[in-house]
């Protein structure tokens, strides 16, 4: 019969407009506005309303998420900031859109090249999050952030980000990304100890 | 094989039944690297048609050019026109190529015999400025008319040019920050071509829009005689999926001719792909068909994995991980069509929601494991970007299994047998077998052809010959026929999801060490696979340095495009905005 097709797919708009309901009433008023309702409505089980609330509801960012790249600082006993950061460039060479532009400067004495920058610029205006400084750096030096809310109101004035905007402890990253932070870890601390073993190794036959 | 043959520069190989035919007119290919057969333009139309009716080869998969050029003295400067052809029942490609002299490059054209050179000859001409001699109507196509040069040639500079190739040297050594516009500001940054007076400049455009407009319409003939009109669907249109227009000519509500208007979101991605290094585009071809960009990604590595051999043969696990993405991809992919389809016809994002739902489960698994839910990036020469973070091989599988089979078959039921569906889509913009080879479409829109014609079957890439799956196909070629095949083709993929979840090894995702810099042999290479969209091909060639020589995108939204014109003149005009919807377009990669 003529029409059939359409009922049939209006039983469908209806079971999901009555699920809407039912799904609201069995979570009694804890869907909206908590963690585990934010949960539920991005698993499989989800059924009923599927948006969230932006801004009053955020969707938790998996750890993997990317942003803009930020520098990693590491603190000293003293409480000084020092940059991982040794100005090796790998991060402006490989940068697909060339938003990374570093300033390197020498030692007025000795004339070497300090391997920490005096500056260093990446215009967010032109990087598209690809994520290649992050993953070539082979210092551990630049990672993406996980904050993405940077509307401004003038990109020629605050979006070419210098090295003070872009800096942030290595705590914080450790905050962010905790199991690529513990890799990580666990792999400099092997290097390292490759390192002490080696210059051991070297010692040993010499005394 | 005698020590003499061995010394010569090219080994002459035993001449091939196509050499034979046409001795001296075709010879083999032989620089290093490269395949295939190198033809004499003035022979070319003769070759072409012996090889598509004696030899077999029916599918013109991809025409492009290639400018070798050098500003040395003295160098061997030539314009190379390419020719990739398949057999659409399956096996491999047959190549070959014409040379013509950079400042009169004239090739005939090959539209009569293989209608789906239409587009890409045009754009040849367009980018390249390869005249094709016999073309109908050979205007530009991504450029406007009225353009001054053709912007892939290697001496052709943009309006904010640096440097030749990346990286640039103010990014590094220099470190000198400045923003390029406001070392070359606008109007200052164009160069006019000698005696051009921008006051007196008329558009040409649009009147030669309308010029091929009537010539097409001219083959159309009525008792009575009456007035036709010109009607601009488009550019800024929901309907059109992004900036594309269709000017049609209307007799009535009836369409007598209809030419596509393309290029709004044109950035010259294949001359960006030229300036970066080969490990730099690959987030650029994510920005191609956005709507799934693990598949572009797996196209651009598989032709830069060939170049490479046997040191970026990715390890298994990411074989399969590949697989995993891909699959997602086409059934991200498809929810998104089936939703704008019935947009399209007028069932106002009901259904677009409920797809749409599925998809972003789908996108949040991309999220978290390669960092981005659109822009993902995650292909490497040689492997994956990184592995599954833990836990979302589970919420795959419970997708897979559980989730995605249910809502596919709701989907179904909502949809499939609604009289008005049905109405609006039987028998309307049918394309019959023949000509969705002979006008090289591909993909959803040549399998509901009735042409089974899949890349992953016909001729496998990565690891797809290790799955059991069908070709998806339908027979009637029309609207509804081509929105069922896409549902055919989402349980086909969960099939080989559920095979590739089950089957995934623990292992290494990357052969070697993941390097910023790659070494590509020089030679050059064409690979496929079957995008959600159709055959996406990626040509490359290398001159063994840093950057790609020559990097081309075979689009399918752009190619399918051809076949628009056929499917809508004699249909209403509400059915144009149909037909268009069936096809599947995404403007990114039309426009590239």
């Amino acid at each position: 019969m003529y029409g059939i097709g359409v009922l049939k797919g209006m039983w469908v708009t209806l079971v999901h407009f009555i699920q809407t309901f039912v799904d609201d009433i069995k979570w009694a008023g804890k869907r909206y506005y908590t963690p585990e309702g934010i949960a539920h409505r991005s698993s499989k089980d989800t059924k009923g309303i599927f948006t969230v609330q932006y801004p009053e509801e955020k969707l938790p960012v998996p750890e993997e998420f990317r942003y803009i790249p930020i520098l990693l600082q590491e603190e000293d006993e003293h409480g000084n900031l020092h940059d991982r950061c040794t100005s090796c460039g790998i991060c402006a060479k490989v940068c697909p859109p060339q938003c990374i532009w570093i300033v390197r400067t020498e030692d007025p004495v000795t004339k070497r090249p300090v391997p920490e920058p005096v500056d260093f610029f990446i215009d967010v205006d032109i990087c598209m999050n690809c994520g290649y400084c992050a993953e070539y750096c082979p210092f551990d030096a630049i990672k993406m952030d996980h904050d993405y809310e940077l509307a401004t109101f003038d990109r020629h004035v605050q979006n070419i980000y210098n090295k003070e905007k872009l800096s942030k402890p290595v705590s914080y990253y450790a905050k962010i990304r905790p199991t690529n932070y513990a890799r990580e870890e666990a792999l400099r601390a092997a290097e390292a100890a490759k390192k002490v073993e080696a210059a051991a190794a070297k010692a040993a036959p010499a005394s | 094989m005698t020590e003499q043959t061995a010394t010569a520069p090219a080994p002459a190989a035993e001449p091939t039944e196509l050499e034979k035919r046409f001795p001296g007119a075709v010879k083999r290919d032989a620089r290093p690297g490269y395949e295939g057969y190198v033809v004499e333009a003035g022979k070319l139309r003769e070759v072409a048609t012996a090889i598509r009716d004696e030899m077999g080869y029916d599918y013109l998969s991809s025409v492009t050019a290639v400018d070798y050029f050098s500003d040395a003295p003295n160098a061997n400067n030539f314009i190379e026109v390419v020719y990739h052809l398949y057999k659409s029942t399956g096996g491999g490609s047959l190549v070959y190529k014409v040379q013509v002299p950079r400042d009169n490059s004239v090739v005939p054209s090959l539209v009569d015999i293989y209608p789906g050179a239409d587009f890409q000859e045009r754009e040849a001409w367009d980018l390249y400025g390869v005249k094709f001699d016999g073309h109908p109507d050979l205007r530009r196509i991504l450029m406007w008319e009225g353009f001054n040069g053709h912007p892939m040639r290697k001496d052709w500079k943009e309006p904010y040019f640096e440097e030749e190739l990346k990286p640039f040297k103010n990014r590094w050594p220099e470190g000198q920050v400045y923003r390029i516009e406001d070392h070359n500001p606008f109007g200052r940054n164009v160069k006019y071509p000698a005696g051009f007076d921008p006051e007196g400049f008329r558009e040409s455009a649009d009147p030669a829009l309308y010029d091929s407009l009537e010539r097409a319409a001219r083959a159309y003939s009525e008792d009575i005689d009456t007035e036709q009109v010109v009607v601009n669907l488009g550019p800024q249109h929901p309907s059109t999926h992004g900036v594309f227009r269709m000017a049609v000519r209307l007799d009535g509500e009836t369409i007598v001719a209809l030419k596509p208007v393309m290029g709004y979101l044109h950035r010259n991605h294949e001359q960006i792909g030229e300036r970066n290094t080969w490990i730099m585009n690959m987030p650029f071809t994510d920005r191609l068909d956005y709507l799934s960009s693990m598949s572009n990604n797996f196209g651009y590595a598989l032709a830069v994995e060939k170049l490479m051999g046997e040191k970026a043969a990715p390890p298994e696990r990411a074989q399969y991980i590949r697989v995993i993405m891909a699959e997602l991809t086409r059934i991200s992919n498809h929810l998104w069509a089936i939703g704008f389809l019935l947009n399209d016809l007028g069932a106002f994002f009901t259904p677009a929601l409920y797809a749409i739902t599925e998809r972003e489960l789908i996108l949040d698994i991309f999220e978290a494991t390669t960092g981005s839910r659109m822009m993902c990036n995650y292909f490497r020469f040689g492997g994956v970007a990184r592995d599954f973070p833990a836990g979302q091989l589970d919420k795959i599988k419970d997708l897979v299994r559980e989730r995605l089979p249910r809502k596919i078959d709701e989907l179904d039921l909502y949809l499939t047998q609604n009289e008005l569906v049905r109405s609006r889509g039987e028998n309307v913009g049918v394309i019959t077998p023949e000509e969705a080879i002979a006008y090289s479409t591909a993909g959803p829109v040549l399998r509901a052809s009735g042409v089974p014609y899949d890349i992953r079957r016909a001729d496998p890439y990565g690891i797809y010959d290790r799955f059991d799956f069908d070709v998806a196909v339908r027979y009637h070629g029309d609207v509804y026929d081509r929105y069922m095949i896409r549902l055919d083709e989402m349980r086909q993929s969960l099939h080989i999801l559920e095979q590739a979840v089950k089957q995934i090894p623990e292992g290494e995702i990357m052969t070697g060490k993941n390097p910023y810099q790659v070494r590509v042999p020089a030679g050059e290479s064409y690979g496929r696979v079957e995008g959600p969209k159709g055959e996406l091909g990626y040509y490359v060639v290398s001159n063994g340095k840093a950057n790609p020589y020559r990097y081309h995108v075979r689009a399918p939204s752009f190619i399918n495009l051809t076949i628009l014109e056929k499917m809508c003149v004699g249909s209403k005009v509400a059915d144009a905005v149909v037909n268009l919807g069936s096809i599947d377009i995404v403007l990114g990669e039309v426009d590239r």
